[in-house]
This record gives structure tokens, C-alpha cells and sequence, in this order.
């Protein structure tokens, strides 16, 4: 009983802890006054300023499209890896080569914005590219610090299962490119999903490296948002947060229903 | 096994090495030159490298930059609060997350998944938005000194917000999923008979926790403590919007003496230093774990 007890009281602590904050946001983004902190009445005012905010719509779609392209290039180029670690026995410097793509991994992101930067305006000095910044070089930063992570999870999927299917495929006379849709694919498949999903919320998240890349007309989300909230509050951020936490909740949810389903056949 | 490596899928296996060479090493390479430059008014604000004068070539790098760093306890005092801040915030995300994580792990499996789901939802949810929650809380008219004032505990309301252990609280809210999924994840594998076992031949709980469990779930609490300590050490944003000028952090620094100051040398030698200082000891520790490892298989 007395185990039951403390089970119980450290989950609703710990989960308290987690959501307390974001609930009293959620709360106070129906708060009808301009001060953010001081009930004035239900009203979802925020919420239509905020779908005429221009500036954060226009915000939200280009960090919707730097974050898919880029978590689509990471997710090719982290396969590539994967495979090249884990499936080709004679690949010369092994280690060189495992330093190589996991380093940005251990890099603070803020070392990174401030090479990237000075990479691109000098490198825009002697051969003229990228002619400016914005989005372009927002993007290439994203897939520069994404491919890490994606490769960290399709090396792991791949050196966890058996390679003899893939022997055995061979021994029973399936060609290489057919070995890989038809076996490897199938079965990296989850962890090709899931770096897809790190690599989109990592850009869709990223502040201080796209700070740094940024040029005009490539204002991504958390760039408008913190300059919106760096000094003070605003209302319209607490509708905004309302909104992305109920799309991360109905998404949560789906995925839990999906599962589900998945083990029930 | 792909065995032989036909001459056309070279490209294939290169290309994502390549990319990392040019927009990885290759811009390091470059702030490592900026760093031994000397600056000067202009654009870009720092003297060529090399230049050709009457007398020939002439070789314009300095360590000034590193000297005047160094000389600064300015300078290294904001390194010591990285580092101290990264530490504080993984040990208080290890002592909050493991009860979280073991729990759990030890419910029903109806029940965890659904937990497990509750986990995901802050993670997947924006950083910054969840840091910007704190700033909401913690306001001078914020919900915490109102309840405060409610209960008696107060008269007027505190400022919580603008110091250091704000920073503290804001990074152990926003990196506890990190700790607590990798734990979750080693802590969910091993099997709860072992504990009855080891209960059952006489163990106290304590002995179980620290002789059993303890050492079966290390690769979950060094996983989770590199996922919290790597970007906590560089972090910008969250002491930018809850912190104050009590303490000063590294990732600032550099932001304000490149954004604000615009001395390019100067941004390029701290964050050089700060790869040496910050980023050396995390993959030696991880070279002697792989050894330790490597060493118990």
C-alpha cells in the first residue's frame, strides 16, 4: 500500500511539474485583456488577431516549408550514412568517418550559427554563393545539424537486426537493388519515419541557428515569436502556443490510437 | 552484405560526408582563422590573413584575441557558469526524471503507454514556447505570487523572474523529457523479476536499488545526461528570456559580442575556446565510456 502510494504521488507531482505551465497558458489565451496576467473575461479575441497576424502566418509557413524540405534531404543523406557505416565491410577510416558525421552532434548550436554565418558571407565574397541570405541558407544550416540525428537513428535500426535476411535473400538469388526495397526497406522503414519526425521538429524549433543564417524575407516562426516575447509578453503568443499544443496532442493521440490498433491484429 | 562497392554508388556513399565537410568543418576551419586575425573597421571587420606588402608576404595573425579572452575574468567566469549551470540542471534533471522514469516503466502496460504518450506531448511541443510559459508564471503579477499572496505566504508579490536560479528552473523544465525517454527506454527493457529476486534473497530496497537497478539502467542515465548537458552548456535562449545579469552565460556572450559588438574576431576565439573548454571533455567522456563498455561486454 505504502509502495502504491509513492508510486502515485511522484507520477502526479512529476506530471503536475510538466503540465501546470502549459495548461495556465493554454488558460490565460482566453483571457480577454491586453495584460496578459489580469482576468478580464472568456473571449477568443487573441485567436482572431492572431489569424490576421500577417507576420506570424507568413512566419509559420515558411518555417512549415524550410522544416519538411529540410527533414527530407537530412533524412536521405542519414540514410546514406546508416548505410555506409553499418553495410559496407571495407569502408577505409571507419572511425574517420563515424568522427565525421557525428560531431555535430556535441557542437553547441551556437557555434554552429556563428561558422555558418561567417561561411556564407564569405563564401558569398569569393564565388559569389549564396547570393544573399534567407531561406536557402536557413535550409542548408537545418540539414547540416539534422543529418547527425537521423543518421544516429538508422544506424541503429540497421546494426539491430539480422543481416542474414539479407544474406538470405541474396543466397536465394535477389539482386542488390531489390534487397533493398524489398527487405532492408521494409524494415528501417519505422526508423526512416521517425528521423523524418526528429529532423522536421528540430528545424521547426531551431531559434538561435536560424537567428544567425537568417536574411530577409526568411523570418521562421521562433525568430517572430521571440522577438515578440524577448522583452515582454504577448497575447497572441499564448494563442498561438494553444494552438500548436492541441495539434501536438491530437497527433499524440492518433499515434497512441494507431498503435493500439497496430497490436490488438 | 553489400560486398563490393560498385564504381557508381561511391557518389551515393560520399555525398552526405562531403555536405558535412563543406557546411561543418569547413565554416570551423573558418572561425578558427577569423579567431587569430586581428580586427579592424571595415567589412569584414578583420584584416586578411595574409597580405602582400613591399617586403613579400607578410603573415597578419595574432593571439591577441585568445590573450585578451583569458586575461578577462569576464570572459572565463561566463564559461564557469555554462559548465556549472550544465551540471546543476543535469543532476536536477536525473534526481527529478529517474523516480519519473521507474514508475512508469513499472506500470501496466495499459497504462504506461498512455503515460508514455504524456511524456511525448511537452517533448514534441515548442521549446520556446515552453520556456516563454515560465516567463508567464513567473511574472511579478504572475499565478505563483498570486497563490502565494493567497495563502499568506507573502504580502507583495517577489520578483522570481531575472536571476540565475529562474535559468535553473526554466532548463530543468524544458530538458526533463530528454532525461526521462532514454531512462524510460532502458528501464522499460529489464525485467521486474529481478527486483523480486533480489528482494526475496534478503535484500534491502536500498541494496536492490543500488546493486541491481542502479547499475542496469547506467546506460540510460549516461544517454539522458548527454542529451541534457551537450546544448544545455551552449544555451542562449533561456537565460536571454529568464535570466538576469547576476550571472552571465557563454551562449550569450558570443551572441552579444558578434550581434551587438560586431567584433568578429572576438566571437570567433570565445567560440573556439569554447569548443575547447565545453565540447573536448564531453567526447573524451565519451570515449572513456565506449572503453568502459567495451571492456564489461
Amino acid at each position: 500500500m505504502n509502495k502504491l502510494f509513492l508510486k502515485i504521488f511522484t507520477l502526479t507531482i512529476g506530471f503536475s511539474f510538466l503540465y501546470f505551465p502549459i495548461l495556465t497558458l493554454i488558460a490565460y489565451s482566453f483571457n480577454d485583456n491586453k495584460r496578459v496576467m489580469v482576468w478580464k473575461g472568456f473571449s477568443f479575441r487573441w485567436y482572431k488577431e492572431l489569424f490576421q497576424n500577417e507576420q506570424i502566418l507568413e512566419a509559420f509557413y515558411t518555417s512549415l516549408k524550410i522544416a519538411s524540405l529540410s527533414a527530407t534531404f537530412a533524412t536521405v543523406m542519414g540514410v546514406m550514412i546508416g548505410f555506409s557505416l553499418t553495410r559496407i565491410s571495407k569502408i577505409p577510416a571507419r572511425p574517420f568517418f563515424i568522427f565525421l558525421s557525428s560531431s555535430p552532434l556535441v557542437m553547441p548550436e551556437i557555434i554552429l550559427g556563428l561558422s555558418l554565418l561567417l561561411f556564407f558571407i564569405s563564401s558569398n565574397h569569393i564565388i559569389g554563393f549564396p547570393s544573399s541570405k534567407g531561406q536557402l541558407t536557413v535550409l542548408i544550416s537545418h540539414i547540416t545539424f539534422s543529418v547527425a540525428f537521423v543518421a544516429v537513428i538508422i544506424q541503429s535500426r540497421l546494426s539491430s537486426y539480422d543481416k542474414n535476411i539479407e544474406e538470405a535473400a541474396q543466397d536465394l538469388g535477389t539482386i542488390p537493388n531489390m534487397i533493398f526495397w524489398k527487405v532492408t526497406g521494409p524494415v528501417i522503414l519505422p526508423a526512416i519515419l521517425s528521423g523524418w519526425l526528429l529532423a522536421f521538429t528540430l528545424s521547426l524549433d531551431d531559434l538561435v541557428v536560424a537567428s544567425f543564417t537568417t536574411g530577409p524575407g526568411a523570418n521562421t516562426l521562433p525568430i517572430v515569436v521571440f522577438s515578440k516575447v524577448r522583452l515582454g509578453l504577448s497575447p497572441e503568443v499564448n494563442a498561438l502556443s494553444a494552438i500548436i499544443m492541441l495539434i501536438v496532442i491530437l497527433a499524440a493521440i492518433s499515434i497512441y490510437l494507431i498503435n493500439r490498433s497496430n497490436i490488438k491484429k | 552484405m553489400i560486398k563490393d562497392l560498385k564504381k557508381q554508388n561511391v557518389w551515393f556513399v560520399f555525398t552526405p560526408y562531403l555536405w558535412l565537410v563543406l557546411f561543418f568543418f569547413i565554416p570551423l576551419a573558418l572561425i578558427f582563422k577569423i579567431s587569430i586575425s586581428v580586427s579592424e573597421w571595415g567589412m569584414p571587420p578583420y584584416r586578411d590573413l595574409f597580405s602582400l606588402s613591399e617586403n613579400g608576404l607578410k603573415i597578419n595573425s595574432t593571439l591577441g584575441n585568445y590573450l585578451f579572452i583569458f586575461s578577462d575574468p569576464f570572459y572565463i567566469r561566463s564559461y564557469l557558469n555554462s559548465l556549472s549551470l550544465a551540471f546543476t540542471s543535469t543532476v536536477l534533471c536525473l534526481l527529478i526524471g529517474y523516480p519519473i522514469a521507474f514508475y512508469v516503466a513499472k506500470s501496466k502496460p495499459s497504462i504506461r503507454n498512455i503515460l508514455l504518450i504524456m511524456l511525448i506531448i511537452p517533448f514534441w511541443s515548442s521549446f520556446l514556447l515552453r520556456v516563454y510559459a515560465w516567463k508567464v508564471l513567473l511574472q511579478g503579477s504572475g499565478i505563483i505570487n498570486s497563490i502565494l499572496i493567497h495563502l499568506g505566504l507573502i504580502a507583495e508579490p517577489i520578483s522570481m523572474l531575472h536571476n540565475h536560479y529562474a535559468v535553473i528552473l526554466g532548463v530543468v523544465y524544458t530538458y526533463l523529457p530528454f532525461m526521462i525517454l532514454p531512462l524510460y527506454g532502458y528501464l522499460v527493457k529489464f525485467d521486474l523479476n529481478m527486483i523480486d529476486a533480489s528482494n526475496d534473497l534478503g535484500a534491502k530496497p536500498l541494496n536492490t536499488f543500488v546493486k541491481v537497478i542502479l547499475p542496469l539502467s547506467l546506460p540510460g542515465i549516461v544517454a539522458g545526461s548527454m542529451l541534457v548537458f551537450i546544448p544545455v552548456v551552449g544555451e542562449y535562449i533561456i537565460p536571454e528570456m529568464l535570466g538576469g545579469s547576476d550571472k552571465l552565460y557563454f551562449g550569450k556572450i558570443i551572441w552579444d559580442e558578434f550581434f551587438v559588438n560586431r567584433d568578429w574576431p572576438i566571437a570567433s576565439a570565445l567560440a573556439m575556446s569554447g569548443i575547447v573548454i565545453l565540447v573536448f571533455p564531453i567526447i573524451i567522456f565519451q570515449l572513456m565510456y565506449a572503453k568502459y563498455n567495451f571492456k564489461n561486454e
